[in-house]
């Protein structure tokens, strides 16, 4: 029985994963407080299911080199080793490795060979470097096979002599020698010789039993723990002899089943279900699944969200039958039931509108938990010492936003590391605590997700930004700046104050690629600094991507709509209040500052009953952090809009973010804030970007 | 009878199939006839109104909705440097399947649809080239059709992002 169990793949990754970031969380803990056996048992389960999990999907290097790892933790774990800040560190350094090297799997490239083998040495000696200790305590006769196996494996091994039996029930267990045999086979040469002694005539034959037994002999350096895992899950239902062929002498390294007992006792369960649930659906699976790309992603979702949708559709149901009832004979004095059954209708459809969205929300906590080991690795290499705090992590988001804005998060963290936040001494001089505050929080605000980083640290020097602008040519020496408009600079591309460059930060490409990804999400990023107290970095993103709310308006016999976060107001205006800039921009003096004035109808290339500025209306928007007027026709009505894309059947057009179809069924097009303001400044844009597009 | 003669009855319904040749669905564009490959249509439906998207060329009369995706519209009338012509009932939308870059799905408004073709490969004959007065970069063929020409047009060229950008 053959099963091509590739289809579980996706899963085993996410686990994986998931399991790894355990770790990682669980070591940071070690390394606040002393040894707590809790966190090292969560750190070993998370462990020793990447090892069960990389076996049974063949990935042997990957299996092997959590063993070495497991090993170790579980001296922790039996109080055998002290937890200290030296094997802590191996181990975070280990976890990335694994993380590499799972990553390496599933996008099939190749692995850092020398790191893995750096990293995997480093582990071995500090096992071996108290081998001696722990053998004498162990209670588990495996780890002090592979202390021994490691010495022999220095050894030139030349191949194994296998003596494979399987007893008589062994494919009933679900395992099939067939399997084994061609596993052994991509491990080195393979000659084999069946025995078939005990095979009964075939009127005797039972199908489900086997009889036959092999002896094989596997030839070429390979190390032992390769060959024993193949048998791992075989290891009650066979009698096996290992013996290893070394040039003239002969090792034998007798395997009991006892040995590994604990461990195939653990997963023969689940390799049984998992065989069971499959069979069925493996043929018309396979094709299916060897197509699956890596970029499949999924969500978990809590089985009360899933409950509360099925109480909405429960309910949607009860509605829709009664509508069918007032349908099937309607007359007349039925119109209120009728209006009553729309209205409830329509409160269904928003609660599962929102119960839909709820779905896809997940708690920051998920970007905000690379952050302590982020923060753990800086300080130790720049010798500043950070205490960060984390509070809002339960505040939702969207996955999709949230996958965007890890990166753009792990700049300004870094940033403020490595900007901010001085180093103990030169804090001590200038009378703060020693320890620099980093603080990371979330909260909703209206429709949108506000992330806040601030640090105690030296603030923004403007001085030294205002000079380095100067330098780069990007404003003019004798230009006066608010300090607002001086830490604006900051965001600019090709700025950077940072007078050596580090690895941390300093190339000048962070902030305004933070500043693009964050406005590419329909969001605006701002920071607020003083000097000599900290600063603090605002983002603001909206919670969702696919639905938003949107207010319709007209323009030339063409609807639009404006995203509603995007809107400031709405004025009418009078011509007389337009002041113009060399007779040809229009400024509208908005209470204290004057806003440029788009005319829609111009940029859009549409003709209009009447061009006068007071037949129509001005909208203020604010888009890239700049307030402009929209002159329009007219405002109509407000709702929620769902954004399809125009890309997936036309292209990208400057100057509108996607489509919606409205209620009649016709489409509505959606105006991008800051590419109006683009196409504004250059018309000859609407053109210029066909090309680049052709490019793309 | 059978499932299969069941099947073979049903196509014959839609049109003589013969062996070997391929089917071409026509249409009219003042007055001429035009061809395209039957299996890149994926439905005609009767002209609805469009949203004009701006900034585009003239003959992209705009987008529209498809069961809730949005396609692009071309006019082929307008596109080829025929006179406009009002839109009458007979006026429809042939909904393609274009490739490159990706599956693309794409309307173009036409005076009519016609009729579906068996064309062999053999039968249909290279376009002469008319130098500057006709571009005939889009059509990849010439069929006769009883005494009329029928044009077979590519649409993976025609219709492709650069080209209705």
């Amino acid at each position: 029985m053959s099963i091509d169990i590739s289809q579980f793949h996706d899963v085993f990754f996410e686990e994986s994963f998931e399991g790894l970031d355990a770790m990682e969380s669980g070591l940071l803990n070690l390394d606040v407080g002393a040894a707590d056996v809790e966190s090292i048992n969560t750190i070993f389960r998370a462990a020793h299911s990447i090892k069960g999990g990389a076996g049974t999907f063949g990935f042997m290097d990957v299996s092997e080199f959590t063993h070495v790892m497991e090993t170790l933790l579980d001296e922790m774990r039996n109080g055998e080793r002290d937890v200290s800040s030296e094997s802590t560190n191996l181990l975070l350094e280990t976890v990335d490795v694994l993380r590499e090297m799972l990553i390496a799997v599933q996008q099939k490239t190749d692995t850092d060979a020398q790191r893995i083998a750096e990293i995997r040495q480093k582990l071995e000696a500090m096992l071996a470097g108290e081998a001696a200790e722990a053998s004498g305590a162990s209670g588990n006769p495996i780890e002090v096979d592979l202390t021994a196996d490691m010495v022999e494996s220095t050894q030139i091994t030349i191949g194994w002599n296998i003596n494979f039996r399987p007893h008589q029930h062994l494919l009933q267990t679900g395992n099939d020698p067939v399997r084994m045999l061609r596993e052994l086979e991509t491990l080195g040469e393979l000659a084999v010789v069946v025995d078939d002694s005990k095979l009964p005539p075939f009127s005797d034959l039972e199908p489900e039993d086997s009889y036959l037994s092999w002896q094989l002999t596997l030839m070429g350096d390979i190390p032992k723990e390769e060959v024993v895992e193949i048998f791992e899950w075989v290891d009650d239902e066979c009698d096996l002899a290992i013996e290893e062929i070394v040039g003239e002498s002969t090792v034998a390294v007798e395997n009991t089943a006892g040995s590994i007992k604990d461990e195939s006792a653990d997963h023969q369960v689940p390799i049984i279900v998992v065989e069971q649930a499959a069979t069925k659906q493996v043929e018309d699976a396979k094709p299916k699944a060897s197509s699956a790309t890596p970029a499949t992603t999924s969500i978990r979702v809590g089985t009360d969200k899933v409950d509360s949708l099925i109480n909405l559709v429960g309910e949607l149901v009860i509605t829709q039958s009664m509508l069918g009832q007032i349908g099937d004979n309607f007359t007349q004095d039925m119109l209120p039931q009728l209006i009553d059954g729309l209205a409830q209708l329509e409160q269904n459809t928003r609660e599962m509108q929102e119960s839909i969205m709820r779905i896809r929300m997940l708690p920051i906590s998920f970007a905000f938990n690379r952050f302590p080991r982020l923060v753990h690795d800086l300080s130790g290499t720049s010798g500043k010492k950070v205490e960060l705090k984390l509070s809002g992590e339960q505040t939702e988001l969207d996955k999709t936003v949230m996958e965007k804005i890890g990166d753009p998060l792990v700049h300004l963290v870094r940033n403020s590391l490595d900007h901010g936040l001085e180093m103990p001494e030169v804090r001590l001089a200038a009378g703060k605590e020693e320890i620099g505050q980093l603080h990371l929080n979330a909260f909703h605000q209206g429709g949108n997700i506000i992330i806040e980083i601030s640090d105690d640290g030296a603030g923004l020097n403007e001085d030294k930004i205002f000079n380095k602008a100067v330098e780069k040519g990007l404003v003019d020496a004798s230009e006066v700046l608010s300090p607002d408009k001086i830490h604006e600079l900051i965001f600019l591309p090709g700025f950077s104050t940072a007078d050596v460059v580090t690895d941390i930060s300093g190339r000048g490409v962070g902030m305004d690629v933070v500043r693009k990804n964050i406005l590419s999400l329909g969001g605006s990023v701002s920071v607020v600094s003083k000097k000599g107290e900290g600063s603090t970095f605002t983002i603001r993103l909206p919670l969702t991507l696919a639905i938003m709310d949107g207010q319709t308006i007209r323009v030339a016999g063409e609807n639009y709509i404006i995203p509603l976060v995007s809107i400031i107001e709405s004025l009418e205006i009078k011509s007389t209040d337009v002041k113009r800039l060399s007779g040809k921009g229009e400024l509208y003096p908005l209470r204290d500052e004057y806003v440029p004035i788009i005319r829609l109808y111009e940029i859009f290339g549409l003709h209009p009953k009447s061009t006068d500025l007071e037949d129509g209306l001005l909208v203020i928007v604010e888009g890239a952090g700049q307030k402009v007027g929209l002159f329009i026709d007219d405002l109509l009505g407000q709702q929620q809009v769902v954004i399809k894309s125009l890309e997936t059947n036309y292209r990208k057009v400057l100057g509108l973010s996607g489509a919606t179809i409205l209620g009649d069924g016709t489409v509505a097009l959606i105006l991008d804030v800051p590419g109006l303001m683009t196409l504004y400044k250059d018309p000859s844009l609407a053109k210029v970007l066909i090309n680049d597009e052709q490019v793309a | 009878m059978t499932e299969l003669q069941q099947a073979n009855d049903y196509t014959d319904t839609l049109g003589d199939f013969e062996q070997g040749t391929e089917q071409y669905l026509s249409f009219i564009l003042d007055d001429e006839e035009y061809g395209v490959e039957i299996l890149r249509v994926q439905e005609i439906k009767g002209w609805d109104r469009v949203t004009s998207v701006p900034n585009t060329p003239h003959y992209l009369c705009g987008v529209l909705n498809l069961r809730g995706t949005i396609i692009p519209v071309v006019d082929l009338r307008i596109r080829f440097d025929m006179p406009a012509r009002e839109y009458t009932p007979t006026t429809v939308v042939i909904v393609l399947k274009v490739e490159g870059g990706g599956q693309r799905t794409v309307g173009v408004v036409v005076d009519a649809v016609s009729d579906a073709h068996n064309v062999l490969p053999e039968d249909i004959r290279p376009t002469p080239d008319l130098g500057a007065h006709v571009d005939i970069n889009y059509i990849s063929g010439l069929v006769p059709v009883d005494d009329k020409m029928m044009m077979i047009l590519n649409v993976d060229r025609l219709l492709s992002v650069e080209s209705i950008g």
